[in-house]
């Protein structure tokens, strides 16, 4: 049966303003934006023309290397504008949603009759397919390649996250159905990861996956952590990851026909009046989402956790990939002597007056501020307490910034995601952009490695 | 705010000037800077490299101040040749004012000069080369003081110093980038340079250098000394001080090195706050230990008789020496500096207990100059990088044998 993972090294940091387990619905209407930056390393040419009118589901654009990779539109409605940037760059995709909704149809299917072929074309083309995304390189899956496994992780460890016991009740039979498909799709197992002591998660019981338990603290909902506890990548290997409300959308597609990015959403962090749960499509504008709900004006919004989200404005969009809507303080201040006076509202992982060790459960206040200055690697030891792989991360981060390519892949740059570097960016002393380095060498190795 | 709000005005003056960076080290020193995260974590750790610096210098001023007290009662002792050995550590004839005034006026300026000059040199290079001054050089400039004999002229502690701040480290790129341990190169210079000022039995007692040069032009007066635990050991010479005169460090030795008991407690400090490194003092201390314990057999065997110049440090109790001498001074803060120590956890281990072995094996060898500590650490500084890339390896060997074991 299943294998529980444990891991130690991580850090679960406690955060005000985690959401109410209350749901609204927040309708329709607006104008919707699409951002095809948010799928990384995809190079989109665009279908849509201005003022056509398009489904839920129908094709906005595709990816320039594999034409069979559609990107639909979430909701139905007019296309309203397409913004390009620098070389006609396409930034943004909008959409004036209908106020009723309307689905193009796929046809039902029973995922337990269909090939391994009809499952791939069938998610290809109904537009499910970028909900698929691969190890390595963490990008959209590329469809031409067979995983050798495929991974959920019905956890979410983030600081904040999304509880998808609660955000994904009562979607067991979509579940279920997508499990199954994703089952023809490898040779190999699908492995799905819960925390060890979920009595409701709607994985439990779920037929056709292996379920493992997670102990430990964050990232153990990573599923770097989990892939690397039980089929870790080598060279040449692919496993893919569907993240689990993508599940529910592509278990729907299966049992309806629809198209039905619908997700219910997170509110959290200290600067929501009311933390809580709604339901959203993806692309939907912030400031629909979280009108009435702020408390300040000096805020920072962040689609996604505060690990690796990304900033947005009230102008910006829900993340096509996002479950989870952060606001925090913004940190845009001096502190008289912050460099050297005991701390008592921050988390530290050092005791270097810092008193964060002496209050685990207390949840803190943080704000964007980045505490110090930018300086060259210097602190050794302190990303490893907060890093449960088995890789040397500060190595591998050079290597990335030096881009030696052999040095990448032998210290296990194909078995991580830029995600994974959340942690070690958010201790490092000397305020590297962890993230940012190793996403940049994950880019370089695609290019030049393929 | 005033203050805060005619800084910030201040420094948006100054961006993008070559002056910029002065004015912000300033000014980073008064306020956290008001800079926030773009792209990446939205939220960062409290701690920045000038608090981890910070922890490392508190963790000297124990040292610093005991330092102060020593030089004043290793000039009264050498002059009213009045030591009795087995004060307890809070004698008075030790922590008293006139003790303290002695050492102050010689050691303040020499804290100072440190200071004055490293920073001078780190100011220049950071508006030449426009990057931010970096922190490394606030624990250095407190470290060069300590490790120095009281005596050194205040002319050549400026001369090392801009040596090893611009060879030791500027060179490299800066803080983070440098091979040696700056404050390690600044003492090596000084002891290759000017061997004289900084082994034998004067430079140690605060005065006897004067009295010798007052006694050459004629004044009648008599000569004073003082030599480290090492010096008299290597020389087979008898030792006055018992175990905790040495432990607690009233005997004579660089400023800030004598006394073993601040030592552990910086130590004790540094590994709580989770600043220094355990694994290289622990390891240093075991090599150490393993070294003594090596010699003494030999000893203990007759292999080397009681004749041979090297017999009496060989055959000092192993445990000895963790006491006497710059090694525990040097294990605690000058082998766990994170940029020239090996940087992964295994290599750590190896690197400590070398220094430790070394150390040992460098002080019984060398009679001329016994202490091993300083040469040890620059000797591993130079073999971290070696040590940890076949740590490395070890972690890229079994990700291929992984990739192997697929394959078959």
């Amino acid at each position: 049966m299943s294998k529980d993972i444990r891991i130690k090294k991580g850090l679960d940091i406690k955060l005000i303003g985690e959401a109410e387990q209350t749901t609204t619905d927040i309708s329709v209407g607006g104008v919707y934006v699409i951002k095809p930056e948010n799928f990384h390393g995809i190079i989109p040419k665009v279908l849509a023309k201005v003022g056509a009118e398009v489904k839920a589901g129908e094709t906005l654009f595709y990816s320039k290397s594999d034409a069979r990779i559609l990107f639909p539109s979430p909701v139905s409605g007019k296309i309203v504008e397409v913004i390009r940037g620098e070389r006609r760059k396409v930034l943004e995709i909008r959409i004036a949603a209908d106020a009723s909704q309307q689905f193009a149809d796929f046809g039902k299917k029973e995922a337990s009759k269909m090939s391994s072929e009809e499952v791939k074309t069938h998610l290809l083309s109904s537009g499910c397919w970028p909900f698929v995304k691969q190890r390595p390189y963490d990008v959209v899956a590329n469809p031409n390649q067979a995983p050798k496994s495929i991974f959920v992780s019905g956890y979410n460890s983030a600081p904040l996250a999304a509880d998808l016991d609660y955000a994904l009740k009562g979607k067991e039979a979509e579940i279920q159905e997508a499990i199954t498909a994703l089952g023809k799709l490898t040779d190999g197992k699908v492995h799905v990861s819960i925390s060890k002591d979920s009595t409701l998660s709607p994985f439990n019981g779920v037929k056709g996956a292996e379920l493992h338990g997670l102990v430990g603290p964050h990232p153990i909902g990573n599923v770097s952590t989990q892939i690397a506890n039980l089929d870790p990548i080598n060279k040449g290997e692919v496993i893919w990851v569907v993240t689990a409300q993508d599940l529910v959308v592509i278990g729907e597609l299966l049992l309806t026909g629809k198209f039905n990015a619908k997700r219910t959403v997170a509110l959290t962090g200290s600067q929501f009046a009311k933390p809580k749960y709604i339901t959203a499509y993806p692309g939907a504008t912030i400031s629909t989402l979280v009108k009435g709900n702020l408390n300040t004006d000096n805020f920072r919004i962040i689609s996604g956790n505060v690990l690796s989200g990304t900033q947005v404005s009230l102008e910006g969009a829900l993340g096509y990939y996002d479950n989870q809507i952060t606001a925090i303080p913004e940190g845009d201040d001096y502190e008289l002597f912050g460099w050297n006076k005991p701390v008592f509202d921050k988390v530290s992982t050092t005791r270097a007056f810092t008193f964060s060790w002496m209050t685990p459960k207390k949840k803190y206040d943080l704000n964007t501020n980045t505490n110090g200055e930018h300086r060259a690697f210097v602190v050794t030891g302190s990303y490893e307490q907060v890093f449960p792989l088995d890789i040397y991360p500060m190595q591998l981060l050079k290597a990335c910034m030096y881009k030696d390519l052999d040095e990448m892949e032998a210290l296990g740059a194909y078995e991580i995601a830029p995600e994974d570097f959340a942690l070690t960016e958010f201790v490092c002393v000397s305020k590297q952009p962890h993230q940012k380095i190793i996403r940049e060498g994950l880019d370089l190795m695609r290019e030049e490695l393929g | 705010m005033g203050l805060k709000q005619n800084l910030h005005n201040l420094k948006e003056k100054y961006k993008g000037t070559k002056m910029a960076p002065a004015f912000n080290a300033i000014h980073t020193f008064l306020y956290l800077p008001n800079e926030t995260t773009h792209g990446g974590t939205h939220i960062k750790a409290a701690d920045d490299l000038k608090r981890t610096m910070n922890i490392v210098i508190m963790a000297l001023v124990p040292c610093l101040i005991f330092g102060m007290f020593n030089a004043g009662f290793q000039h009264n002792i050498a002059v009213n040749g009045n030591f009795t050995s087995g004060m307890s550590f809070f004698s008075g004839q030790f922590w008293n004012l006139e003790n303290f005034f002695i050492g102050a006026v010689k050691i303040l300026p020499l804290v100072l000069v440190s200071y004055g000059v490293g920073l001078l040199v780190e100011f220049i290079f950071a508006v030449i080369k426009g990057h931010e001054i970096e922190e490394g050089y606030l624990v250095t400039g407190m470290l060069v003081p300590l490790i120095v004999p009281v005596d050194i002229p205040l002319w050549m502690l400026s001369v090392a110093v801009i040596f090893g701040v611009v060879i030791g480290k500027e060179v490299f790129g800066g803080t983070g980038m440098n091979i040696l341990n700056p404050a390690l190169t600044i003492r090596a210079f000084l002891f290759f340079a000017y061997p004289t000022w900084i082994s034998g039995d004067k430079v140690w007692v605060e005065g006897a250098v004067a009295r010798d040069q007052a006694i050459v032009a004629g004044e009648k007066l008599d000569a004073i000394s003082g030599e480290t635990m090492l010096g008299a050991l290597a020389q087979g010479k008898e030792v006055v001080y018992s175990i905790w005169d040495m432990f607690y460090g009233f005997i004579p030795g660089s400023v800030g090195e004598t006394s073993t008991l601040l030592i552990i407690l910086g130590a004790l400090f540094l590994v709580f706050t989770k600043i220094g490194s355990w694994r290289i003092m622990l390891s240093g201390v075991l090599g150490a230990l393993a070294m003594g314990l090596i010699f003494n057999a030999i000893a203990d065997a007759g292999i080397i008789g009681e004749s041979s110049k090297f017999y009496a440090l060989m055959n000092t109790p192993f445990w000895h020496h963790l006491i006497i001498g710059g090694f525990a001074f040097g294990v605690v803060f000058m082998a766990t500096d994170p940029v020239t120590a090996s940087q992964t956890n295994k290599g750590k281990w190896i690197y400590g207990f070398l220094i430790g072995f070394l150390s040992i094996l460098i002080r019984v060898f060398n009679p001329a100059y016994p202490e091993g500590v300083m040469l040890a650490i620059l000797l591993m500084n130079v073999f971290a990088p070696t040590i940890d890339h076949y740590v490395v390896q070890g972690n890229v060997k079994k990700r291929l044998k992984r990739l192997k074991a697929k394959l078959t």
